[in-house]
This record gives structure tokens, C-alpha cells and sequence, in this order.
């Protein structure tokens, strides 16, 4: 039993290293001054935040990071008020052709957004909502898994409860806001970490509708910054990819239980 | 009163339909623009020769679907998807798996761990590929400085056809973990405990658990992982446009990067709306595949 317990550790932590390495080396490099980079060095032998401030300096990674936080929280919003809606009219409603909307919903699981791109790129150009906060965030709010994963919540909350609140003569929406949304704590917090951590990281969407330093956010920030300063200034990139992971690693630590149950009951339904 | 509650139930009825469009409408809107309507836009856009705004100019028909197939290049893209799904999927679920099982045994700072292991899914696209792209840097990243340690020379991991895919792939599995890692332990906090009480009384090992009990118990949830994680491979861009950009002699230039680079950059709309939906088909087609497989597994059991 020990034996078995000794070598669970010794894998554990063997497992840990490796994962962690790439994270730890990157801010490795960070703290380092730009001649120790070039020998390869893997622990700075003196220790400096010059980076941290060139990053600052050099690109407007403030820009950038108030940009990431406006669009993600815009998308976090925007799909936890769009799926709730649509989990309640699922769960509580009764009308025709509702599993037939149900069933087109969960069809739209089967688009990769990427087979849309060009003519989305094209709506967004036409309503004039490129390098703007409506380009990055609107094309997103509706999520078929957002509506899934609370309709699975809102499933347990009796029937005879929504029944009785109509016979009181308790509005629709009084119910859905005071009743609903109170039990469904969970979930809303995992769909709410969910979207903010996916759109933080989102790529080529942003790449496609943002031009302007004013508009970009932090991925592409860091991608100009990689293309323009090429093996110049590892430290600085570094100390940038550093700046921009930190955010969405404390949402992750701090909502990695809640994601896991919800992820979870996702897969299982 | 008897003669108004039929009306009052008709009126009830009729808004509750009203209600439920109502609560859907702003998802509905939102679906129809940016999903049905583009969707449909593309394939009509694919038989098309469109100018660079993507206005469609004149129909041609399947001429953009035949010219894909005669295309030396296209089947390149194909190839380097499906290296890419070969080189990735399996990996990524087999090692998030084993993470997955030592995390799940009950011992203490056992939190730290399943923390550390999840910890990739916190990681954007970009700020991994800067990391990765450090790492293979042939002068002063850690890979080659290690195999000139040992004694060995070093590779040009991003720049040699021969080791592009496979470094962008193992990139891939590294930032795959995380999020894969965190499903794979959820399906196994779901097997019943007793199980394993009755196996360990029965006195049977840690083996013939994991194969008899473990495996078959977390087989649904494994199923949902691969077929999520080839989708996504499917779906790949951001790390080959940081790290490849589809190169070197285009051996990292998977579908979404042809896509990208058709559309954007070579302003080929047409043919770039006939890849786009190839993709869909393709991604269609397994998700079907999905519902089917799993389908027969409930009538199994």
C-alpha cells in the first residue's frame, strides 16, 4: 500500500514537471536580461523585471488587455442571458414545434464555425462593425451548449412549482429571475468561466475583424509582437505571454471544480 | 365563470406560444444570422466565381470542386489534416487519460496536481505557440540545447518538412491536455465507488480493475472526448499560423489554414467557400457517426 502510494507521488509530481515546464520556462526567460537568453540559459542568474516594463512600453498591451476583458465579459454576458432564455422557454414553456427547435439547436453543435467565416466577415464589414467591440462579441452570444448545459439544471426545478407560480398569477419572467436563476448557481458560474476563458483565447476571429492597435486584443497583440520583434527580445515576449496568461490561469484555478462538474455533465447529458 | 374558462385557456395557450418564441427569439435572431444564413452563403458561394469582396460574378457550377481535386496542393492540406488528427487525437487522449487516473486517487494535495494538469486549458492558442516557438528555436530553445547535451545535432523543428507536423502536433497535445485531462477525471468521479470495494474485497489488482471496471465504465465519456477532440483537430489555426504558417512546402497547411489563406489573403472566395464546405461535411459526418455509435452502445446495454 505504501509502496503503491510512493510511486503515485513519485508520477504525480514527474507528470506536474513536465506539464508545468513550458509555463515555468517562459517565465524563466521573463526575468532574464537579454544576453543570458541568447546563451540558453534556463534559470536567470539575475533576476530583473525590465521585461515586464518594456512590454508595457513597447506595445499597448494596456489597450490590448482592457480590449480581451471588455469582449470576453460582453461574450460572458451576452451567452449566459441568451442560453438562459432559451434553457427556460425549453424547459418551462409549452408550444408547438418546440422539440423541432430543440433538435435545430443542438444541429447548430455540428457547424465548425470556421466553414461560416467568410461571408460572417463579410456582415460584420457591411455593418460596419469591424476594429469595434459589436464585431468581436454579438457573432457569439447564441450557444447551443450554453442552452444545453442550464436546461439540463433548470430540469430539476418541479414542473408543479412553474404550474403554481402561473395559478398565483406570477409572471413568467418573476419566476425565470427570482426562482430559476437562484438554484442554477452552478451551472451559470461554469458556462459563465466557459465563455469568459474562450473568448479570452479566441484567435482567428479577432484576427480577422480587428486591423487597428486601438482594436486588437491581446492575442493578436501577442502576435505582433512575436512577428515583428523575432528573437530581438525573447524576454519582453515573454514577460507579455506571462502578462496575459496570468488572468485566465486564476479564472481557471478558481472555477476548476465548477468547470469540471459542468464539462462533465455535458458529456455524460 | 363557466362560460369564460375555455376562452381563458385558449388565450393561455396562445400566449405561452407567444412566451416561447419570445424567450428564443434573441438566440434564434443570433443562430439565423451569423450560422444559417453564412452557412447557406457559403455553398451557394462555392459554385460561384465571386470578385475579392466575395460578390458572386458568374455561376460556374462544381468548377471550384473539381479544380480542388485535380490540386496537388489540396491534397496536401488533406494530408496534413489528417497527420495532424492521426498525430494529435490518439496522444492527447492516452496521456490525459494516464493524468486522469493518477489524479484520481485519493491522497492528500491530490488538488495541487489535478490543478497543475488542468492548467493548459487556462492557455490561449497564441501565448502557447510563443512558448513552443521559443522552445524549438534551433540556436537557443531547450530542445535543441538538450540534444547537443547528449551529444546529438540539433533539428530545425519548425523549418524541416520532416519535423514541422509533428513539432506543431506535439505542441498541440500539450495544449490539448488540459481541457481533455478535465473530463476524462470527471467521467471517473462518476463510476460508483463500490465497485471498486467489492473488486478490492475480492482481492483482484490494480490491472484487472482498470480493464474490467475502470475502461468499461469510463468507455461513454472517452467516446465524447475523441470525437470532441477530432473536431477540434479539425477545427486547428491558431498554432500554425504562429508557428508555420502553413509551411514549410506547405506540410503544416491544414484545411482551416488553407481556408484562411484562400479567402484572406489569395482572395480566392469561391474556391476558399468550396474547402469551407468540405470541412462542414467532413465534420458533419462524424458528429452522425457519434450519434450513431452511441445509439447502438444503448441498445447494448
Amino acid at each position: 500500500m505504501t509502496l503503491r502510494k510512493v510511486v503515485t507521488y513519485t508520477l504525480l509530481v514527474l507528470s506536474t514537471l513536465v506539464m508545468l515546464f513550458p509555463i515555468a520556462y517562459a517565465f524563466s526567460i521573463s526575468l532574464m536580461d537579454g544576453s543570458e537568453v541568447l546563451k540558453g540559459n534556463l534559470i536567470p542568474r539575475d533576476v530583473t523585471f525590465d521585461n515586464y516594463v518594456a512590454a508595457f512600453e513597447r506595445i499597448p498591451l494596456l489597450t490590448y488587455l482592457w480590449n480581451s476583458l471588455v469582449v470576453a465579459l460582453f461574450v460572458m454576458v451576452g451567452q449566459v442571458v441568451l442560453s438562459s432564455l432559451a434553457a427556460f422557454a425549453f424547459v418551462f414553456i409549452d408550444f408547438k414545434g418546440k422539440a423541432i427547435i430543440f433538435m435545430l439547436f443542438l444541429a447548430t453543435m455540428m457547424v465548425p464555425w470556421e466553414a461560416t467565416m467568410v461571408p460572417n466577415f463579410l456582415t460584420i464589414q457591411s455593418l460596419g462593425w469591424l476594429n469595434s467591440v459589436w464585431g468581436l462579441s454579438v457573432p457569439f452570444f447564441a450557444l447551443a451548449f450554453g442552452t444545453f448545459l442550464l436546461r439540463q439544471q433548470f430540469k430539476t426545478i418541479p414542473h408543479e412549482m412553474y404550474e403554481a407560480s402561473q395559478i398565483a398569477g406570477v409572471s413568467r419572467f418573476r419566476f425565470f429571475w427570482n426562482i430559476v436563476l437562484p438554484v442554477s448557481k452552478t451551472p451559470l458560474v461554469t458556462l459563465s468561466v466557459y465563455s469568459f476563458l474562450t473568448t479570452w483565447n479566441m484567435y482567428l476571429w479577432p484576427l480577422l475583424v480587428t486591423n487597428t492597435e486601438q482594436a486588437r486584443t491581446v492575442q493578436i497583440g501577442i502576435k505582433q509582437m512575436q512577428s515583428n520583434e523575432v528573437a530581438s527580445d525573447w524576454g519582453v515576449v515573454m514577460a507579455a505571454v506571462i502578462l496575459i496568461i496570468i488572468p485566465t490561469l486564476m479564472l481557471l484555478f478558481a472555477g476548476q471544480k465548477q468547470l469540471q462538474e459542468g464539462l462533465t455533465q455535458g458529456a455524460i447529458k | 365563470m363557466t362560460v369564460a374558462l375555455p376562452k381563458q385557456r385558449v388565450r393561455a395557450r396562445l400566449s405561452d406560444a407567444a412566451a416561447g418564441i419570445l424567450y428564443l427569439s434573441p438566440s434564434i435572431a443570433l443562430f439565423g444570422i451569423f450560422l444559417v444564413y453564412p452557412l447557406f452563403r457559403t455553398i451557394y458561394l462555392s459554385f460561384f466565381r465571386t470578385d475579392t469582396q466575395g460578390t458572386p460574378l458568374s455561376f460556374v457550377g462544381g468548377e471550384h470542386y473539381a479544380k480542388l481535386f485535380t490540386s496537388a496542393s489540396f491534397w496536401q492540406s488533406i494530408q496534413a489534416t489528417v497527420g495532424f488528427v492521426l498525430l494529435t487525437v490518439p496522444l492527447t487522449i492516452i496521456i490525459a487519460l494516464g493524468l486522469a487516473l493518477l489524479a484520481n486517487e485519493k491522497l492528500r494535495g491530490i488538488g495541487f496536481f489535478r490543478t497543475a494538469f488542468s492548467a493548459t486549458m487556462g492557455m490561449s492558442v497564441a501565448a502557447s505557440s510563443v512558448i513552443w516557438m521559443f522552445m524549438y528555436n534551433p540556436s537557443i530553445g531547450i530542445f535543441n540545447r538538450f540534444l547537443e547535451a547528449v551529444g546529438a545535432s540539433g533539428v530545425q523543428w519548425l523549418l524541416d518538412p520532416q519535423y514541422a507536423l509533428l513539432s506543431v502536433s506535439l505542441a498541440t497535445v500539450w495544449m490539448n491536455i488540459g481541457f481533455t485531462f478535465l473530463i476524462i477525471l470527471g467521467g471517473l468521479q462518476n463510476i460508483d465507488r463500490t465497485l471498486y470495494e467489492s473488486a478490492d474485497i475480492a482481492g483482484t489488482s490494480y490491472g484487472t480493475q482498470l480493464r474490467s471496471i475502470t475502461i468499461p465504465m469510463l468507455s461513454p465519456t472517452l467516446f465524447f472526448v475523441g470525437i470532441i477532440s477530432l473536431i477540434n483537430a479539425f477545427q486547428t489555426f491558431g498554432q500554425i499560423d504562429l508557428l508555420t504558417k502553413g509551411g514549410p512546402t506547405n506540410s503544416t497547411n491544414v484545411i482551416v489554414y488553407a481556408i484562411y489563406k484562400d479567402a484572406f489573403i489569395n482572395y480566392n472566395v469561391g474556391g476558399a467557400s468550396a474547402q469551407a464546405v468540405l470541412l462542414f461535411v467532413t465534420v458533419l459526418l462524424l458528429t452522425w457517426l457519434q450519434f450513431k455509435l452511441v445509439e447502438r452502445k444503448v441498445h447494448y446495454q
